[in-house]
């Protein structure tokens, strides 16, 4: 299931916690060799998760980590801003778009890889239409760029840096009904048990309709 | 766009004092229709101040007994960045539902919604507005006003930041002649594809001619491109 977090209610929950940052430290240092950091305990945490960030996590049967991504607005401390700010050229600093980053699977998804990616996605997209958001906005490598397609919701790129592999995209999405029901059908999960997960997180400040 | 907010949200960008501002954060009640609202700033590097339309009587108990230190809504504001409604609280504690009980009696109202603001140095604002109304009445109002009330929330906190940290706009600005007749009919309130026709452009071009003067501009978007022409003089609407 689809469970919307911030970092000071994940901490309650160190299953969940232990394992999403587990397996962040295996897919972006081990498997992409991004340059990030992982301490002693084998997690990948960086300064953002210090800032009580929103996770939107998968959560498999056994309540552990099976895919997780983290949202920040961009008014704020985020990512974009002070680190990839030279791919777009300017800051983008709007309290209706909120980036999206550490996207993140667990490694031991096998088939549900994909209808996972598109759980998260669907996640995001329920932030977006839950909180009145206008765009989201991404940090992603070019093997994202055909997921994202395959799933049903490929971003605007704005810019690029680096060539080959290493290459990196900014890229903003936009919110819609339609892309929820499209996602929400490749995740396999019908959107009003999608909605109720977005309110058991959120209550009462709601403005889709199932 | 709406024209009540354009300008609404073009009177925040100049207010040129605290005092100022205040007085926008007290036009919220009448442009909303609320019992008041609420600009706080809560973690500033020291600057910490509040711009409520409360009465002075709920000042008095509110700052004299430091309900800050127990009120739900400021405490959610320090953990979260979503808008909230107030019933989506925990109040269930004694000092919570003491705090509800006294609110309502003193015309705080029954009802709330909030919207956390994180500014750009790690700081952090809080926009809030109060009212009396049934849960279905509220949930309607969120639904309508919710967007809306987030931008301001934005333009109070960005406007505090300028009159506090005293920034002006920055580097003079030139826009080109077709960017500046774009903007103005924007502000105007016409759709992109009636300002396309009306400047017999495409509504491509046209789209060229608003990201441009948002970019020369350092507006986030065209709304803020729109204002901060209106702020410089650059327009008249």
């Amino acid at each position: 299931m689809l469970t919307y977090l911030f970092a000071d209610q994940l901490i309650n929950k160190p299953k969940l916690y232990n394992s999403m940052f587990q397996d962040r430290a295996w897919q972006f240092q081990e498997r992409l060799k991004w340059d990030v950091d992982v301490d002693d305990t084998g997690f990948e945490r960086d300064e953002y998760d210090d800032m009580n960030p929103l996770y939107a996590i998968w959560q498999k049967p056994d309540g552990t980590h099976g895919g997780s991504m983290r949202a920040m607005p961009t008014s704020g401390r985020c990512m974009v801003n002070e680190h990839f700010a030279n791919i777009t050229g300017r800051k983008i600093s709007d309290p209706k778009i909120w980036e999206s980053t550490r996207f993140c699977l667990s490694p031991d998804l096998g088939e549900q890889a994909g209808r996972i990616s598109a759980a998260l996605m669907l996640a995001g997209c329920e932030i977006g239409l839950g909180f009145n958001l206008d765009r989201a906005v991404g940090v992603f490598d070019p093997r994202m760029v055909r997921i994202y397609r395959r799933l049903g919701w490929p971003p605007e790129i704005l810019g690029a840096t680096g060539k080959g592999r290493d290459k990196i995209f900014v890229g903003l999405w936009d919110f819609s009904q339609t892309v929820r029901h499209a996602l929400a059908l490749n995740a396999g999960v019908s959107p009003q048990v999608s909605t109720l997960w977005f309110d058991r997180a959120f209550g009462g400040v709601k403005t889709i309709a199932a | 766009m709406d024209q009540d907010l354009l300008a609404f949200i073009q009177r925040v960008e100049r207010a040129d004092t605290i005092d100022a501002l205040f007085d926008r954060v007290k036009e919220v009640r009448a442009l909303f229709q609320v019992n008041h609202a609420i600009y706080h700033s809560i973690q500033w590097h020291g600057e910490t101040f509040a711009l409520a339309t409360y009465s002075a009587e709920w000042h008095e108990y509110y700052g004299g007994n430091q309900m800050y230190l127990i009120d739900p809504v400021v405490i959610n504001a320090f953990k979260k960045f979503n808008p909230y409604n107030w019933k989506s609280l925990d109040w269930d504690t004694r000092k919570g539902r003491k705090l509800l009980q006294d609110a309502i009696e003193m015309g705080v109202g029954n009802q709330g919604l909030s919207f956390p603001i994180r500014g750009p140095n790690g700081e952090l604002a809080l926009f809030s507005i109060s009212h009396s109304a049934d849960d279905d009445t509220w949930q309607k109002f969120i639904e309508t006003h919710s967007a809306d009330l987030m931008l301001i929330g934005h333009y109070f906190h960005e406007a505090a930041r300028r009159l506090v940290l005293s920034r002006d706009l920055g580097d003079p600005v030139a826009l080109s002649p077709r960017e500046v007749e774009t903007l103005t009919l924007l502000g105007l309130g016409l759709s992109r594809a009636n300002i396309a026709q009306n400047l017999q452009i495409s509504e491509h071009t046209l789209r060229g001619y608003i990201e441009s003067s948002r970019i020369k501009l350092c507006a986030n978007n065209t709304t803020h491109a729109v204002t901060s022409a209106m702020a410089r003089g650059l327009i008249s609407i």
